[in-house]
């Protein structure tokens, strides 16, 4: 490159072309993006937020909650899964003497090991997995045979991986569901967990009031700081506000004093009782519990 | 060796420059004080600050309810406005001013415009204040390196405008047309800068951002662009300069600085989407490949660095090229470990962990950080014409960087990487993850303080000589006033 213009050319077209790639591409895909039906239902995803949530958005933002918060969960794994959940009064010995004589069949022939395997531990407790991989067949032809038998099993679609393992999430999260996130706030430090679920796991606003005030008085172990800028520390005369926390007594402020959350607390509770990503979307499939058979 | 060579091997002329040439060197110095000041002084400045708030956000998790009532230095404040103040306040300012001094000297001319370089200076020193104290009163827009909001990115953007300004007009007065391998890097910087910088801000601040996941995408591509790309043609211009300076021998091979550039500049705008990522699989494997390919130019850089700064006969202790060396082995092991981040199986570990925390304050603080401290020491004593007031000190807080540095990245690069695997393994409860943390982040937070140290003696430095000079001009004046007036001006 002998000139300047050679270098600003080279530094255009480069620039220009990740610009194009990595920004006008993905407005063109997503950037229209509009709420999706949930799958095998005929509702729609996401729902917008009530103003309270759309307001606590705004103090997650301002508190800086996502250097230590994601709020993104991933998946490794989704697959078609068999659970025996009853042997209708049969012995697990039996059970599996007669599971065994039907794994010739052609259709779960070649899964007789891994379903095998499965079993190789039992002790004959239920639920169990019988079968978890991508072959659609294996669960239906085994329900069938076993259903004969008066044995309930419940199947489905499970996603796996170690963040649905800590419960932080039912399915991994999707493009769509921030539709409605402004600024969204994904994270890329795991601090703390990830609070995809959060609405689902603790969808109590007080027991979400205390936690930001005082995080071990919820959980013991928590390293998190305690927000208390969040809350106002006042005399509770002779008319107690009714919003007060209801404190564990190490960590009430002292005699006479009430903790009362102000609008900031409120509005940051609401949100994270908000955050509820726990429906199957068409690019993130599963079976929800409520509807197994 | 006669008077006039002395005088011009300390002005940083070749011996055998006609005394002239001297002369113009010394004007070129000059024309950079005012501007390299006021862009040097305030960088030292927030590198103090910026390294205080980061020790600030670190106790969050020493002691938890130590800002439990303090909403200003609460985790997500101080982290927030500490990246920033290193990123924003120092780092970029200081690497600028060196920039400009580097296209003064290959233009062998003094600095064109030198009133534009000040009000910038100025005007980007007051978006990183005001930006910084937004982010402490929860102000911040929310989005990674875009915290500063539209009131503090606006005089920024400005300011650095101004600078790119004066730098391409010097860079036009350059008597030898043929450009330096500096003058590739540099000048493609100030358009990366200007273009990242402003289409994110338009994009992300403007009132109406796109949907959903659009914006973590621009963001991603932003930040990339600007830590990984943007300060990475800005460290490697400057070092390109310097090295070959040091240890007086040419850059090893210029075929390679063109390859380097080209490929960094190619494939190295294209990494940045996390893998993994909710967004349309597309793109997080785009950006895998492009890191894959990101690795060709921090190769060539790296043998290029290898041939040019080591096996000559040259001592440094502790002196401008050990910055400088320093900073070139973290570019290298740093945007390594950076592109690693992208591959698939990797990331899957690390992504959630202070491993990437760690690998951007090594780029932030032992790349483009120890570069440019390490320019600042070579530049200033000629710039002012005078030595450092504190030379001892100088050296010294290049080891304080150096071990700094790697007590406050290693313990975060090794606890991430515990921390990952612990976090991979859905039986060991969160807790116990962030309790094994613990320690390492203790140790690091050592780092800090010695970083912290350093950071004073180079403020200790730059202020005293701004002082000095300062009285210097105070003396001048009154000794003019001062000065009898000779007769021939009293008689008209």
């Amino acid at each position: 490159m002998k000139t300047g213009f050679s270098v600003f050319l080279a530094a255009f077209v480069a620039l220009g072309a990740s610009w194009f790639g990595l920004v006008y591409a993905p407005l063109e895909q997503l950037g229209g993006a509009k709420q999706t039906v949930i799958l095998q239902t005929s509702d729609t995803w996401p729902l917008q937020r009530t103003g309270d949530a759309t307001l606590g958005l705004q103090v997650y933002r301002a508190a800086g909650c996502a250097a230590c918060h994601t709020e993104q969960v991933r998946q490794t794994s989704v697959a078609n899964t068999l659970i025996l959940t009853s042997l209708g009064g049969h012995p697990p010995g039996d059970f599996k003497e007669f599971l065994k004589s039907y794994l010739i069949l052609p259709a779960l022939n070649n899964y007789s090991n891994s379903i095998l395997d499965n079993l190789e531990k039992w002790d004959g407790s239920v639920p169990v997995t019988l079968y978890a991989g991508d072959d659609a067949a294996v669960v239906s032809t085994l329900t069938e045979k076993l259903k004969v038998a008066g044995i309930k099993t419940s199947s489905g679609l499970v996603a796996g991986g170690v963040d649905i393992a800590r419960g932080w999430g039912v399915r991994q999260s999707v493009a769509a569901d921030y539709l409605y996130d402004e600024p969204i706030q994904l994270g890329n430090l795991r601090a703390g967990p990830d609070l995809m679920l959060a609405g689902v796991r603790s969808p109590d606003v007080n027991t979400q009031l205390l936690h930001l005030y005082a995080p071990r008085a919820v959980l013991k172990s928590s390293t998190m700081p305690p927000f208390r800028f969040l809350f106002e520390t006042r005399k509770a005369g002779s008319t107690p506000s009714p919003d007060a926390l209801v404190l564990p007594k190490e960590f009430a402020p002292g005699p006479d004093l009430e903790v009362v959350p102000t609008a900031d607390a409120r509005h940051l509770a609401a949100y994270l009782v908000s955050l509820k990503a726990s429906v199957p979307l068409y690019e993130a499939p599963f079976t929800p519990v409520t509807a197994a058979k | 060796m006669n008077e006039t060579e002395n005088k011009a091997k300390q002005c940083g002329c070749s011996s055998d420059a006609p005394a002239t040439a001297c002369e113009d060197s010394a004007a070129l110095d000059a024309s950079c004080r005012v501007p390299l000041l006021a862009l040097f002084g305030g960088a030292a400045l927030w590198l103090v600050l910026g390294l205080l708030l980061g020790l600030a956000a670190a106790m969050s998790f020493h002691q938890p309810d130590l800002f439990a009532d303090c909403a200003c230095l609460t985790f997500g404040h101080a982290q927030a406005a500490a990246n920033d103040l290193l990123l924003y306040g120092f780092a970029i300012p200081a690497a600028l001013g060196v920039g400009l001094w580097i296209f003064a000297r290959l233009s062998q001319a003094p600095l064109a415009l030198p009133l534009v370089p000040v009000v910038a200076a100025h005007l980007w020193h007051l978006g990183v204040l005001l930006g910084t104290v937004f982010i402490l009163l929860g102000e911040s827009s929310g989005y990674a390196w875009l915290e500063y909001p539209r009131a503090a990115a606006a005089p920024m953007l400005a300011g650095f405008v101004l600078i790119a300004v004066s730098a391409v007009a010097t860079m036009g007065l350059r008597a030898r047309r043929e450009l330096h391998p500096s003058h590739w890097f540099l000048f493609a910087a100030l358009l990366w800068f200007v273009w990242a910088y402003s289409s994110s801000n338009l994009f992300l601040l403007s009132g109406h951002p796109p949907r959903g996941v659009v914006q973590a995408i621009i963001g991603w591509w932003f930040a990339n662009n600007l830590v990984f790309v943007f300060l990475g043609l800005l460290g490697v211009g400057i070092a390109f300069y310097f090295l070959p300076q040091f240890t007086g021998r040419p850059l090893a091979n210029t075929g390679y600085a063109l390859f380097a550039v080209l490929t960094l500049m190619f494939f190295g705008a294209w990494c940045g989407i996390p893998q993994g990522a909710p967004v349309p699989a597309w793109l997080p494997a785009l950006s895998a490949f492009a890191a894959m390919l990101s690795v060709l130019p921090v190769l060539a850089l790296a043998i290029l660095f290898v041939q040019t700064a080591f096996g000559g006969n040259v001592k440094c202790f502790g002196g401008p090229l050990c910055f400088i060396r320093f900073g070139m082995v973290s570019f290298v092991i740093s945007s390594v470990l950076y592109l690693g981040g992208f591959c698939p199986q990797g990331s899957r570990v690390l992504e959630f962990t202070w491993f990437n925390f760690g690998v951007t304050q090594w780029q932030l603080l032992g790349f483009i950080g120890m570069i440019a401290i390490g320019a600042i020491y070579e530049i200033l004593p000629r710039v002012m014409a005078k030595p450092l007031p504190f030379p001892k000190l100088a050296k010294a807080s290049f080891f304080l960087f150096a071990f700094g540095i790697v007590f406050y990245v290693l313990p975060l690069l090794i606890g991430g990487l515990l921390q990952g695997r612990k976090l991979a393994d859905a039986t060991v409860p969160l807790a116990d993850v962030n309790t094994g943390v613990l320690l390492f982040f203790r140790i690091s937070s050592l780092g800090q303080a010695l970083l912290l140290l350093g950071s004073l003696f180079l403020l200790l430095n730059l202020f005293v000589m701004t002082i000095q000079w300062k009285l210097g001009l105070v003396k001048a004046v009154i000794a003019a006033v001062k000065a009898p007036l000779t007769t021939q001006e009293v008689k008209s």
